[in-house]
This record gives C-alpha cells, sequence and structure tokens, in this order.
C-alpha cells in the first residue's frame, strides 16, 4: 500500500506543492527534448532520403564540434588576432569539411553498397562511426575541449523569473539553442518544400525507383542529405558542447536519441521534434519526481520504456507512415 | 579436384541430408577437432590460450546465439551484452547459493534465466519488425545495465559492485579462481562450445530452424502457412538467449575471472553483432571466422608493430585500430555483404571446379 502511496501520489503532491520546482523541470526537459529532436533529425534526414539507419550521427556530432574548436585552435595559432572572425572562418571551414565528408561517404560507402539489405547499410554506418571516432581522435586527441561560445557570439548567464514564490532560471545558452533549432527546422521546411532541390529529395524519399525515372540523380541527392544531415550535427554539436563539453562521450548521448525516432517514426520530421519534447520531458519529471523511488539513474532506460509503450499502440511510431505490408 | 564429391554417391535420405555430406568436409571437421583438443593444448602457450582462444570461443558461442536470431529468424537484436549479462550474473549467484554443485551445471543452466529475460524482451518482436524493433532491444540492454549497477543483491553485497569468481573445481580439477590453468580452461570451453554447436547446428537444420527461416523470409507468408508467429518468434528469443548467457557466464567465470556491470555494456552488444555481420548472417561457420576476425584484428594490430620493429605510441594505437577496423568493416561488406561464410563457399566452389573452371 505504501508503495503505490509513494509511486500514484507522492510525486503529484510534490509537484502541486512546489510548482516552481516542477516549471524548472519541465524548461530543463523541454531543452533536452530538443537536443535529442536535433540528433533525431539528422538521423530522419537521412533515413527518409536513403532508407539508411545511420548509426554515425552520435559521432558526427562529435566530429563536428572538434572540427570547429580544432580549427579555430589552428586558425589563432597563425596569428588571426581578432577572435570572433577567427571562429566564424572556422565555422564555414567545419561546413566546408562536413560537405567533403558527404562526398566522401557518398563515393565510399554508400555507391558500392546500393541495393543491399538495410542490415548491411546500417553496419557500413557502424563502420563509419569506427573510422570517425578513429579520425578524430588521431588528429585531435581524446581529452575534452571547450566550445567556443563567446566567440561565435553565444550568450551565456541566465535568467531568473520569479513565479509561484519561487523562480525558474532559463540559461540563456539554452534559450538561443531552442531558438537555433527552430530556425533551422524552419529553413529545412522551406527547403523542402520550395527549392527544387527539395522537391527532388521529397520524389526521393517516396520512391527511388520512381525519382530515377523522371531523371533525378540519387548520388547528388544522397550528398546533399548527409551534407544536410551534417550540418544538423555541427548545430547540435554547438548547442550540447556550449553546455558541457567537447568530448566522446557526446557520442553515448545520441544513443538517448534513438527512442526519440521510434517514438517519433523514422520518416517524420514532425516526428523526431514532438517525440524529441516528449522524451526530454519525460525523462527529467520521471529522474526528478519517479528516480529516488528506483535508486535514481533510471534517465539511461526511461526513454526507451515511454517510446516502447508508445509503440505498443502504434507500431510505426506518432507520426511514421502507416506499414503495409504485403505478401 | 582438391575437393571433389565425384564418386560419393548418396543411397539414402538420411546421407543426402547429412550437414557433412562430403568426404573431405567429415575429413576437415575431424582434423579441427582433433587440432583443437589435442594440439592447441599441447604446443600453445598460455598467452595463446589465455588471450586467443578462450575469448575466441566464447565469442563464437555468442555470436552464434546472435545469428540465431538476427541471421535465421531476422530479429535483429542489440541486446546480446545484456543477455550475456544475464547468464553471467545467474551463474554468480548460484554458485554462490549452492556452492557444493558443479559449476558446469551452473554455466549451463544460468543460460536457463537469460532465456528466460530474452522471452520478455522479445515480447515487443509481435508488434514492432526492424529497426523499431532493434531500438526496443537496446531497452533491455539499458535496462538490465542499471539493474547490474543498482541491485547489490546480484553481487552479494559485495564492496567493489562486482562479480568475484571463486575457486570451483571439476573432478578435482580447478577450472575457475585465479589458480585455474589455462589449459583446464581452455578444455572446457572448447568441450561447451563444440556441445552447443552441434545442438545448434541441429536446431538450424531440423523443423524449428526450418520455422524460423520462414519468419525471416516473410513473416506473414509463414503465418498464412500455419506457424504460430508468437511461439515461434519467442522460441528463437528463448535459444538466442540461451546462448548468449552462457557465453557471458563463460565469459566471467572462465576468462575474466571476474566483472563489473560495465563489461556487458552496449559496446560488447556492437561487438557480437559485428561478428555475426561480418561472418555472415544465418551460418554457423560464419559466426566463428567473424568472431576470428573481430576478435583477432585488434589482437593483431597491438603485436604487428613490435613485430615489424616500429614502435608506436599505445594511444596511437588504440586510436589506429579503431580507424583500422572501422575501414575493414566497410571494406568487408563492400566485398562480399554475405560474409566471410559466402567467402568460404565460392572458395569451396572454386577449388571444386579447379584446375578447370569451365
Amino acid at each position: 500500500m505504501d508503495i503505490l502511496y509513494k509511486i500514484f501520489l507522492d510525486p503529484f503532491v510534490q509537484m502541486a506543492g512546489a510548482p516552481d520546482l516542477l516549471l524548472q523541470t519541465l524548461w530543463e526537459g523541454l531543452v533536452g527534448g530538443v537536443l535529442y529532436a536535433l540528433i533525431a533529425l539528422g538521423f530522419v534526414l537521412i533515413f527518409k532520403a536513403s532508407g539508411v539507419f545511420n548509426f554515425a550521427q552520435g559521432i558526427m556530432v562529435v566530429f563536428a564540434a572538434l572540427t570547429l574548436v580544432g580549427l579555430y585552435g589552428v586558425l589563432t595559432g597563425f596569428g588571426i588576432s581578432n577572435q570572433h572572425v577567427a571562429a566564424f572562418i572556422a565555422l564555414g571551414l567545419t561546413v566546408g569539411v562536413m560537405f567533403l565528408l558527404a562526398l566522401g561517404i557518398e563515393k565510399l560507402v554508400l555507391r558500392p553498397l546500393v541495393n543491399q539489405p538495410d542490415i548491411i547499410l546500417f553496419m557500413a554506418t557502424f563502420g563509419l562511426t569506427y573510422v570517425l571516432i578513429g579520425v578524430g581522435e588521431l588528429i585531435f586527441g581524446g581529452d575534452p575541449k571547450i566550445m567556443i561560445t563567446d566567440q561565435l557570439f553565444l550568450p551565456r548567464g541566465s535568467y531568473d523569473w520569479q513565479v509561484f514564490g519561487g523562480f525558474v532560471s532559463f540559461q540563456y545558452i539554452d534559450i538561443a539553442a531552442a531558438i537555433i533549432a527552430s530556425a533551422m527546422v524552419a529553413g529545412l521546411a522551406v527547403f523542402f518544400s520550395k527549392t527544387r532541390i527539395g522537391r527532388a529529395l521529397r520524389a526521393v524519399a517516396d520512391s527511388h525507383k520512381a525519382a530515377l525515372s523522371v531523371g533525378i540523380s540519387l548520388e547528388q541527392i544522397w550528398v546533399i542529405v548527409w551534407f544536410a544531415s551534417g550540418l544538423v550535427a555541427l548545430v547540435t554539436g554547438i548547442m550540447w558542447a556550449a553546455r558541457s563539453d567537447v568530448s566522446f562521450a557526446l557520442q553515448i548521448i545520441a544513443l538517448r536519441a534513438l527512442p526519440v525516432l521510434i517514438l517519433g517514426g523514422f520518416t517524420s520530421i514532425p516526428g523526431a521534434i514532438v517525440g524529441g519534447l516528449i522524451i526530454g520531458v519525460g525523462e527529467k519529471i520521471g529522474e526528478f519526481y519517479w528516480g529516488p523511488l528506483l535508486g535514481g539513474g533510471i534517465e539511461s532506460w526511461l526513454a526507451y520504456f515511454i517510446a516502447l509503450v508508445f509503440l505498443l499502440f502504434r507500431p510505426q511510431g506518432l507520426f511514421g507512415e502507416k506499414i503495409i505490408e504485403r505478401v | 579436384m582438391l575437393y571433389r564429391e565425384a564418386g560419393q554417391f548418396k543411397t539414402n535420405y538420411v546421407a543426402d541430408q547429412a550437414i557433412f555430406p562430403i568426404l573431405q568436409d567429415r575429413v576437415g571437421i575431424g582434423i579441427i577437432l582433433l587440432i583443437a583438443f589435442v594440439a592447441v593444448p599441447y604446443f600453445g602457450d598460455g598467452f595463446l590460450l589465455q588471450a586467443v582462444m578462450i575469448p575466441f570461443l566464447i565469442y563464437s558461442l555468442a555470436s552464434i546465439g546472435l545469428n540465431l536470431l538476427t541471421g535465421y529468424t531476422g530479429l535483429l537484436s542489440l541486446g546480446t551484452g545484456a543477455f550475456m549479462g544475464v547468464g553471467a550474473y545467474a551463474c554468480y549467484k548460484l554458485t554462490s547459493v549452492f556452492p557444493n554443485v558443479n559449476i558446469l551445471i551452473w554455466i549451463v543452466c544460468s543460460g536457463f534465466f537469460a532465456a528466460a529475460v530474452g522471452v520478455l524482451f522479445g515480447l515487443p518482436s509481435l508488434r514492432i519488425k526492424g529497426f523499431y524493433l532493434a531500438i526496443a532491444t537496446l531497452a533491455a540492454q539499458f535496462f538490465l545495465q542499471w539493474c547490474f549497477v543498482r541491485i547489490p543483491w546480484l553481487v552479494n553485497y559485495n564492496v567493489s559492485n562486482a562479480i568475484e569468481v571463486p575457486q570451483r573445481k571439476f573432478l578435482d580439477m580447478i577450472i575457475t579462481g585465479p589458480s585455474a590453468t589455462p589449459i583446464a580452461r581452455y578444455l572446457i570451453v572448447l568441450t561447451i562450445v563444440v556441445l552447443m554447436t552441434w545442438i545448434a547446428s541441429n536446431i538450424v537444420h531440423g523443423r524449428i530452424g526450418r520455422k524460423w527461416m520462414a519468419i525471416r523470409d516473410q513473416d506473414i507468408a509463414a503465418e498464412l502457412m500455419g506457424i504460430r508467429l508468437l511461439r515461434t518468434k519467442l522460441l528463437a528469443f528463448a535459444v538466442s538467449s540461451f546462448y548468449c548467457g552462457v557465453a557471458g557466464a563463460m565469459l566471467v567465470f572462465l576468462w575474466y575471472g571476474g566483472a563489473e556491470a560495465d563489461t556487458f555494456n552496449i559496446n560488447q552488444s556492437f561487438f557480437v553483432l559485428f561478428m555475426v555481420i561480418i561472418g555472415g548472417l544465418g551460418s554457423l561457420l560464419g559466426s566463428y571466422l567473424g568472431a576470428a576476425l573481430i576478435f583477432g584484428l585488434p589482437i593483431l594490430l597491438r603485436i604487428l608493430p613490435d613485430m615489424v620493429g616500429i614502435s608506436v605510441h599505445s594511444a596511437t594505437i588504440e586510436h589506429l585500430s579503431f580507424l583500422i577496423v572501422g575501414a575493414l568493416i566497410i571494406f568487408f561488406l563492400i566485398v562480399e555483404p554475405h560474409g566471410l561464410a559466402r567467402m568460404w563457399q565460392i572458395a569451396k566452389q572454386k577449388l571444386r571446379v579447379w584446375p578447370f573452371p569451365y
């Protein structure tokens, strides 16, 4: 009886008792959710266009952030005295690196593996993950680095909002992350619906064969989507690293974004965003109010359970296309 | 010339259905077993047995387990590491509660605990498929790993929060614990792995294996043919987890000699999955080849610079081996997406028609 009371009543009493804490937890969940959504977005872009489950998305985030910080170090070493100029040149160069990466992946990994079963392509992105870890550590070293937030004009500090007799604290960097993420999603949406390439992308996502038959070059499209998700990875990397630091541990956090995918559906961009927010909030609330009951640390699997519960009712995810199977 | 079946006639169905229908295969497997049971322990030194052969065999068993699920039944699982962990923790609990029962019995019994957990986490496979299922099995991975860390009862409230393998004997021979000789452990591992491979081979060649493959190829069609999906899929999860559990128990008791929760982390799952894919989905031989390649490569990369005489910083080697293993995985997938087992088949065919390929 006592345990039921603790599970079903206590947490809600706590919530009602300290609404400012609840708001704070909600906000932190949303912020975490935005970052999960961004990682999931990178997955979805590639899955939609090429049917590849890109396990390397997590390491691409790390790789992009490392490249940015590394290039900045090189540039300042070469005597570019203005920090901001150096930072933005490094940013531009990193975008270039991500493009080359996309080009290389398409040429060396995807093209030779055209028409192979999904699981083989999935495995190939595993190989890619290892290569990127190896290259990243060889060039930049494995020690954590500090993100160049100030140099990129990203704000720091926080704002305390007095409410409900307490206060809720908003980190400026989180607000910036939310704004930039929304801008990027809006940009992608416009790109997908208004431009010629965007229409080609959607055609490829619908059917590879039909797209080929109307003269769309699959190779070109794949380079573009991998580049696009490389850019998403770069933004994610900057935002995430600004809150902690740049290290290979980020790659593990990317695994936590996987439930977002099954929740939102592999092929749905709105799904990735809504799923990300649900998982982010669910995780934080669960950890904060129910975690102590179970001894803490439940963040690592709670997201998977939330996603599984949703999946039992909708096997294709919240926004996924209905799975139609033919024999 | 070297490898031909000309003149070997089969006069009954039993001979036709044999797993090794050709004389050369039977001789070959006999020689391999002879080398494994006699030559390796007789000539091999402690390093070869302890650092190469024992883990290779254990990982082969784990990849056979995963192969039964992913290769034969078509259900992608990323929870292998956790199922191995269940086996290891179950074995530790059993042998500490009943220390007088033979440890080998507990190693095999621990597989049943892993099987039960596997069935539990296999339940979603009825609703969800493909990559959705793969991520769902990650739930098992993270949840079980969390259990290993958070439930001190599992490790008998040890201060180190880790499994400490006690000393156990089999026929007056010490086989677990720090004072066990590598040869004794090697022979035990080899016997278990060979027996379980034999059982697996019989399962996949029989009625159950054919049901699994029918589900892999098209589960709706299989259902229409009267195969009960629920039972068959769960059976696949159970058998697969059983194998992984036994492999996990052996990993800790006969190789590491101790383990904490992090031993069974997600990288362990990926490691075994690599072996299955590189070795060949749906092939028992492939499980061995994959384990040899994926487990052997990093060892080779570590030894190689010393042998050539170049001194490289050890951290650099670590990074390089990541890079090289990753590149080789991609390379192998491109060269032969069906794995090393298919390569062996092609080689066999070449030998069969040599020297007149037309």
